[in-house]
């Protein structure tokens, strides 16, 4: 099947397998291998784009009902080599370790401002739930998102 | 250095993400099958037949092979200790022995097709008893290996004292379980594997430690050790489970071989949770005896430990267990004895700890037990028998010897920061209003071994390019810790020249064919320590080459780290830079090596004060606050090490709290996705509170020992601890852990009726803050 989409502001169209995943897709056709894959249960959200503007988890949607839609991933967030805030963020509160849940929490985080600019931090917490790090006790993530949110409204 | 410096690795994980093996796109893996495991869905059977017909004529299948076809020995336990007689074949040829162990390999063009033909593969079983426990283990009923005649894969004993406990006004005893749970990290394993055309094997592998690696698959695969080169590339967390490879990822050298093409493998999460080591699982005795005035005078903590089907490094730590006996309290008689048996499970492995936080958790427990017989605060039972500051070097009755500490400042600390005082006062006043949400508030104290546990060294070498650039070459290898960024900051302390223009590298056997890895929270008092030393060997060369530049005495020569160049003294305006002396030295370069080897491990203490709400109705409990006091000698990088902290931290209030791996009786896995798994996340975790203290170590020149895994010791027992305490107004002495709901509200139930904390039965202990 068919499948046309616009990742990082680059329009791709490519065939597919109606089975692939968004994830698959993204990592193995368009070659973005930013956007890691962490289980098999739809759980940990390391995999999480934004799809539209909206925070997914890629490997819960089909490649092929991302056709027609925008999409951002961890390599399209910084723009003229300037870190976008969030991502500033969380290098400046140390909120990553191995780096692998970061893509997909990095993206979960914007999104989650997005929709609530000035949350507090038991929001944050909720907010991030579907995203798991083993790494950082997500004491320095939740940190980060509420710098981040501070250094927006200031 | 001590400073908060950011980390240099982070714009590369931030913007593009990190590379790992499966993200890996070289050259050398174009065109690579994919290799996919077919899996027992048993937990103990005899294979009759293996039918492979029907997966080798599925879609894009290139070869499936079974255990028959691999010419390879299969291989004793690693470690020289442990029952060598129990092998573990590369694919289960006659019998398997848990549910995962691999029994054939399909290899196709691409992963999806592996997936589909993988069902493919009709192994037939005749079902065999399965033996899940390791108490039933222990009883040898059924055999896992029946031609070695016993279950038993290590054994330490050291004699049993009988008169142990006599004269103790008081003993107390109890049976507890530290339960199995999963590392997790969250980048599964994965390996890659290729032949060059010059007959050199690479793999690729998401390794702690890609020289040992290299050592197991040169041994393994019978090659030489120039033939073998590992990669770790960046690796998405280890915990202990990636130390060293595991038998599949080895097994690919082999396969890459046989199909002439290079092979790749990428678990998923589901065969991750069957197959990557597992943490802990040990069955405990406690005892313990003291005078009712708080002196406790002898312990004994019995372990017997579940090492899963075939022996590895989970097989092995009991023997830290027992280093750690005592803790840190100055107990005069004490002894340990631990057997380790095997048991139709996945194998285990380390996991942040390794059989120290089991030590922790068993002492820690004692000492609440015993406080609560004798009716005295348990903080307060903590600090009288707690080693004495000027006791150090301390030689426990085990024969652990610590270098430093101050334990009872770390206790007192960390009381004083939780607010332990108006915490009991608290706790009372919802005790005598009879509230449905309790307060539990649990103590901690522990000390640990790290670098251990014998002595070990690392190797590092400093060259300067003749750009004045630096780069570091180093033998630990980093998989979150930050090493590019505490290295970098080693160097340019020593040498002036900036972080940003200091690189370096790790976890890649041609470039650095020495080390011995990052694991057990050796790194920087060993790994760093050596870049320390070969960065000052740096300067020592270059004083002398910076003499030739500025025609001067290289002793009147002056490093003004400052501004990152030589100069002569009295004379700053006539310089020479790092290129400038990286150009001096000629063709041979700036560069030296350096080793350091300590002369003993060191030993991280702490203390932590976890509060808890438990809801007597519902048993579901709350983490509202942890507390820490982690004493890790010298800090290089206080960001680093309060990240280390948090992410401890966690992991202990995981296991005290959610998480265990579970088999049914049969041996079939329960928990074998993250759905089903107790992986926390940020919902069910408060901020921590971290409050710094720092003890030099005299053992080496940086007078730092580890952080990466204290905060687990310390939070899994304070938070254990926090939920008895909470329940004590039932009468409720001991809990095992995970503290899960529905343990909780049956703990209360089991108190009696009505189960209100007004009218449960006395508390016995815990209470003399009221
Ligand atoms: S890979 Fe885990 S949620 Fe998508
Ligand atoms: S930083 Fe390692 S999983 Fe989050």
């Amino acid at each position: 099947m068919k499948v046309a989409v616009t990742v990082n502001g680059t329009k791709q169209e490519h065939e597919v397998e109606p089975r692939t995943l968004l994830v698959h897709y993204l990592r193995e056709v368009v070659g973005l291998t930013g956007t890691n894959i962490g289980c098999d249960t739809s759980s940990c959200g390391a995999c999480t784009v934004l799809l539209d503007g909206q925070s997914v988890k890629s490997c819960t949607v089909l490649a092929v009902q991302a056709d027609g839609a925008e999409i951002t991933t961890i390599e399209g967030l910084a723009s003229d080599g300037q870190l976008h805030p969030m991502q500033e963020a969380f290098r400046q509160h140390h909120g990553l370790q191995c780096g692998y849940c970061t893509p997909g929490m990095v993206m979960a985080a914007v999104s989650l401002l997005d929709e609530n600019p000035a949350p507090t931090e038991a929001e944050v917490r909720e907010g991030l739930e579907g995203n798991l790090c083993r790494c950082t006790g997500y004491h320095n993530i939740v940190k980060a998102v509420l710098a981040a949110a501070e250094g927006a409204a200031s | 250095m001590g400073t908060r410096v950011v980390r240099t690795e982070d714009p590369r994980f931030l913007t593009g993400g990190g590379t790992y093996v499966a993200g890996l796109r070289v050259p050398e893996l174009e065109g690579a099958l994919h290799a996919t495991f077919v899996r027992a869905t048993i937990a103990h059977a005899r294979i009759a037949s293996i039918d492979t017909s029907e997966a080798e004529r599925a879609h894009g299948v290139v070869a499936v092979v079974t255990g028959a076809d691999v010419d390879l020995e299969p291989a004793p336990p690693e470690t020289p200790i442990l029952n060598q007689q129990m092998l573990r074949p590369w694919l289960a040829v006659d019998t398997v022995r848990y549910v995962g162990e691999p029994v054939a390999v399909v290899l196709t063009d691409t992963a999806a097709q592996g997936a589909d033909a993988a069902e493919l593969v009709w192994p037939d079983y005749e079902p065999l008893p399965a033996v899940v426990d390791p108490e039933a283990a222990l009883a040898g009923d059924t055999l896992l290996f029946p031609d070695v005649g016993t279950n038993v894969a290590l054994e330490l004993a050291f004699g049993r004292d009988e008169a142990l406990f006599e004269g103790c006004e008081v003993v107390v005893s109890e049976r507890l379980v530290n339960q199995r749970v999963a590392p997790c990290p969250l980048e599964v394993r994965a390996t890659a594997a290729a032949w060059g055309d010059d007959g050199r094997l690479t793999i690729w592998t998401s390794t702690q430690n890609a020289q040992g690696a290299r050592d197991a698959v040169v041994a393994r695969l019978g090659l030489d050790e120039g033939q073998v080169r590992v990669v770790a590339p960046d690796v998405g967390g280890g915990f202990g489970a990636k130390i060293g490879i595991y038998t599949e990822e080895i097994l690919l050298g082999w396969l890459a071989k046989r199909m002439g093409r290079p092979v790749r493998w990428v678990e998923t999460r589901t065969e991750s949770m069957l197959n990557m080591g597992h943490g802990r699982g040990q069955v405990q005795r406690v005892t313990i005896g003291g005078r009712r005035d708080g002196t406790v005078e002898a312990y004994r903590l019995e372990v017997l430990a579940d090492a899963g089907a075939y022996p590895k490094l989970g097989a092995v730590l009991p023997y830290m267990t027992r280093l750690m006996t005592t803790g840190t309290y100055a107990i005069p008689r004490a002894e340990c004895d631990t057997r380790s048996v095997v048991t139709n499970t996945t194998p285990t492995m380390a996991y942040r700890g390794a059989g120290r936080p089991e030590a922790a958790a068993a002492i820690e427990r004692a000492m609440d037990l015993f406080a609560a017989e004798i009716g005295m605060d348990p903080a307060e039972v903590r600090r009288r028998n707690l080693v004495a500051p000027d006791a150090f070097p301390y030689t426990t009755p085990v024969g652990t010897t610590y270098d430093s500490g101050d334990y009872r400042t770390a206790l007192d600390t960390a009381l004083a920061a939780a607010g332990y005082d108006d915490l009991r006062a608290e706790q009372a006043r919802r005790r005598q209003a009879g509230e449905r949400v309790q307060l539990g508030i649990g103590v901690s104290t522990y000390v640990e071994v790290t670098a251990g546990p014998t002595p070990s060294g690392e190797d590092a070498r400093v060259e300067v390019r003749p750009d004045g650039s630096a780069v570091v070459y180093t033998g630990t290898s980093p998989h979150g810790q930050g090493h590019h960024t505490a290295w970098a900051m080693i160097v340019a302390d020593r040498l002036g020249i900036p972080l940003d223009r200091i690189e370096v590298i790790h976890g890649d056997t041609d470039l650095v064919p020495r080390g011995e890895g990052t694991m057990g929270s050796r790194s920087l008092q060993l790994g760093g320590v050596a870049v320390h030393e070969a960065a000052g060997k740096v300067v020592d060369r270059a004083r002398e080459l910076a003499a030739e530049v500025l025609e001067a005495n290289p002793d009147d020569l002056v490093l003004d780290t400052d501004a990152g160049h030589w100069h002569v003294a009295g004379t700053p305006t006539a310089t020479a830079t790092w290129a400038d002396v990286a150009a001096a030295a000629g063709e041979d370069g700036l560069a030296e090596d350096a080793r350091f080897d300590a002369a003993s491990p060191t030993f991280p203490f702490g203390a932590h004060v976890a509060v808890v709400a438990v809801d007597t109705e519902t048993g579901k409990v709350t983490l509202e606050r942890i507390v820490t006091v982690d004493d890790a000698g010298r800090i290089l990088n206080p960001l680093l090490v309060e990240g280390q902290r948090h992410g401890g931290i966690a992991q202990g209030v995981a296991q005290a709290l959610w998480e265990e791996v579970r088999y049914d009786g049969d041996g079939n896995p329960v928990t074998a996705n993250l759905a089903d798994y107790a992986f926390p996340s940020a919902a069910e975790l408060p901020s921590f509170e971290v409050v710094p203290m720092e003890t030099p170590t005299p053992v080496n020149p940086l007078g730092a020992k580890g952080i990466g895994e204290s905060g687990t010791i310390g939070a899994t027992p304070a938070v254990q601890s926090a939920v008895v305490d909470a329940l004590a107004p039932f009468g409720v002495r001991h809990l095992d852990m995970p503290a899960t709901p529905e343990r909780v509200w049956r703990a209360i139930v089991r108190a009696g009726e009505p189960p209100t904390p007004a009218s449960g039965p006395a508390a016995a202990g815990t209470g003399s803050a009221e």
